[in-house]
């Protein structure tokens, strides 16, 4: 179906049903309860999920199959973001004119830097692509000031042309007049379920981004991408130059950035340079590890696992520890409270980082390794039981990417 | 005129001269085996021919056209392809990936953005590896991670992957060190097999004197960088300066 095999058919449809229920599958405790803070399925939020799937997709399309650590990928996201700005100021808070501008600009931008970067590989182009990204940020500060506002930031306001725009159009982002915010709320069994326009708008386009990205993983041009990556000497010998090939890898990342950007402003019509940072980088690589670089699974896992991170586990803060912990005797509660305290609430990134180092260290496929793992444990464990002998043993089998 | 014309090419590494006014003719439709002890600077001629390196001195002319200045990718659409000393090939890709990256490249040429369309779909291609795989007995590898083949394995699968793109002149280093005997000798019908098949043209470095006699119909001693006698197999034999120069250290050779 749709040009796939059944096994990735299967995985489409997996991706489809997960993405279209993630407001339910997201709630899953009880308003009311102490759990109920750790429920993820308010709109902000799970936009997020759906904007930097789709970053960490992109990104995976040159990371993960050429090899190529890119440092600067922020710098696309933060183009995409302005330039769906200006087209909401310009043209049309409808949302698709601003979309389509930022994967056009963004993917300019790639380009330029691509064309660049490119002569050089390994930590030279890492440190290139870097060094554009904060060249691209310090200008969104200053000379770029017209453009981007500074550091105010970009907005919309009432004067804007809005050319396209009638008199009585909208003025929140809209998709033809429905504006993204609109969601409709269902109560059931204790649980508050909303679903946001804005959400399932970006589902659909992640859906459609995870799609092609598959699509590009099974072309030949994602075999070459591949090639790149373990063998460019030979790549050469055998009549190809690998040149294009990565270029126009980090030219699809990159506007795969941009639309993460543009959809970024499209939830929330402000572009600032905070967003170009290199923190910023840094995460979408983060991710992309994390989860299981090269697989396809894994950048969205990753994307996923990060955003919980920043914006769940942040909040325990003191009080809820105690409220947890009440049931011990003072002492050891305040002693307890003491030493979970750093790891959450502000100290979420510590906590991330340490998982970080474990993953790195013990499941160097990310966490799409441990989920093989742990099926692989599953499958072997009830043959066992089956009484039958498992002959066909293969230890440590790095993920494949068909995965 | 010869497929492959090699005048006075000079190569010099710091204070070795690797290559030393190198002339050498490869007549089309030929086996010509390249001997000469470890160090005689056989691998960097063929580097030389791929683009690899950029000689001091000399030109080279392929099939009428110049080589040299040209890119190791517009060398082989040229229709230069060769078999590495020591293998190169894409090892955390399948047997079956390697095969098919060839074929796409003599297909598409240099690039191109086929990015949307299934490998699975391309059915001709598919069955072009699939034939080569055979050809060199290695179908039933087709699934396996092409780092961990053996040594030989390796190698046969370089080869095939450089004769499934049906080059004019195949550049073969060393192509059975590392292979059983009996691999040896496939390789050898192998070989033999694909001449009598098709118009292509070899170039073989070997250090085993029983591929080289085997196969070649001319066969070039080099030594210190220089050619010391270009021939036809049986004069090589008893030429007193080979025996001097390459003979006399063959219990060297046959390690290297
Ligand atoms: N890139 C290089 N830089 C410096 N010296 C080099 C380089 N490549 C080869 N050499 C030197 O040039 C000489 C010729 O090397 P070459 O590899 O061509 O020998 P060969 O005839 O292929 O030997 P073998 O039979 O051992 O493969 C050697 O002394 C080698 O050390
Ligand atoms: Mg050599």
């Amino acid at each position: 179906m749709l040009g796939l095999n059944t096994k990735d058919t299967r995985l489409l449809l997996i991706v489809i049903a997960l993405t279209l229920s993630t407001p339910i599958l997201l709630q899953p405790f009880a308003e009311g309860t102490g759990l109920a803070q750790f429920n993820a399925g308010y709109p902000d939020l799970m936009q997020r999920f759906a904007i930097f799937g789709i970053f960490a997709i992109g990104f995976n399309i040159l990371f993960g199959l050429t090899g190529y650590l890119s440092f600067g990928h922020a710098a696309f996201l933060g183009v995409g973001s302005y330039s769906a700005v200006w087209m909401f100021k310009l043209l049309s808070m409808n949302i698709l004119p601003g979309l389509i501008l930022a994967v056009i600009v963004s993917g300019l931008f790639a380009l330029l830097i691509g064309f660049v970067s490119l002569r050089r590989s390994g930590i030279y182009f890492s440190i290139l692509t870097l060094a554009f990204a904060q060249m691209s940020f310090n200008l969104a500060y200053s000379v770029l000031t017209p453009i981007t506002n500074g550091e105010t930031g970009l907005q919309v306001t009432l004067n804007d042309p809005r050319i396209l725009d009638g008199v009585n159009a909208s003025p929140y982002t809209n998709l033809f007049g429905l504006p993204m915010s609109s969601s409709v709320k269902l109560e059931l069994l204790g649980r508050l379920f909303t679903f946001n326009l804005g959400y399932y708008f970006c589902a659909v386009i992640a859906i459609l981004a995870f799609y092609l990205s598959l699509r590009i993983f099974r072309s030949p041009f994602g075999l070459m991408l591949r090639a790149v990556k373990c063998n460019q000497q030979r790549m050469s010998y055998t009549g190809l130059n690998a040149r294009p090939y990565t270029l126009a890898a980090f030219v699809i990342s990159g506007m795969y950035a941009g639309l993460a950007g543009g959809l970024l402003a499209a939830m929330d019509p402000l572009a600032g340079a905070e967003r170009m940072q290199w923190t910023a980088s840094g995460e979408v690589v983060l991710m992309t590890i994390l989860g299981g670089a090269g697989t396809l699974m894994g950048p969205v896992l990753g994307a996923g696992f990060i955003k919980y991170f920043e914006n769940i586990f942040s909040k325990i803060n003191d009080t809820v520890l105690h409220s947890w912990f009440a049931f011990l005797p003072d002492g050891i509660e305040d002693a307890l409270v003491f030493v979970v305290q750093p790891f959450v609430g502000k100290g979420w990134q510590l906590t991330l980082g340490l998982v970080f180092m474990l993953v790195v260290v013990f499941l160097p496929g990310g966490l799409m390794e441990g989920g093989q793992r742990i099926s692989a444990w599953i499958r072997r464990k009830s043959r066992k039981d089956d009484g039958r002998a498992d002959s066909e043993h293969r230890p440590g089998t790095s993920p494949h990417i068909a995965e | 005129m010869g497929l492959l014309e090699v005048k006075n090419i000079g190569k010099r590494f710091g204070g070795l001269q690797a290559l030393d006014d190198v002339t050498l003719s490869v007549r089309e439709n030929t086996i010509h085996a390249i001997i000469g002890p470890n160090g005689a600077g056989k691998s960097t001629l063929l580097n030389v021919l791929v683009g690899k390196l950029i000689p001091d001195t000399g030109s080279v002319m392929f099939d009428g056209q110049s080589v040299l200045g040209r890119k190791p990718h517009e060398i082989n659409q040229m229709g230069i392809s060769r078999v590495f000393q020591t293998p190169e090939i894409f090892g955390e890709l399948s047997v079956m990936e390697n095969m098919l990256i060839p074929c796409f490249a003599k297909r598409d040429g240099a690039f191109r953005l086929h990015a949307i369309e299934s490998i699975r779909s391309e059915k001709g291609l598919n069955a072009q590896a699939e034939q080569m795989l055979s050809d060199v007995n290695m179908i039933d590898k087709r699934h396996m991670n092409a780092a961990s083949l053996s040594r030989g394995d390796k190698r046969r699968l370089e080869m095939a992957m450089c004769l499934v793109q049906q080059p004019k002149l195949l550049l073969l280093d060393e192509p059975t060190a590392g292979m059983a005997r009996a691999d040896t000798n496939n390789t050898i019908e192998l070989l033999r097999e694909l001449k009598s098949k098709h118009d292509i043209t070899m170039v073989i470095i070997e250090h085993d004197m029983h591929v080289v006699f085997s196969l070649a119909e001319r066969i070039t001693v080099l030594a210190q960088g220089t050619p010391l006698v270009e021939d036809i197999p049986a004069n090589i034999k008893g030429h007193p300066k080979v025996q001097e120069a390459y003979l006399g250290q063959s219990a060297e050779g046959a390690t290297g």
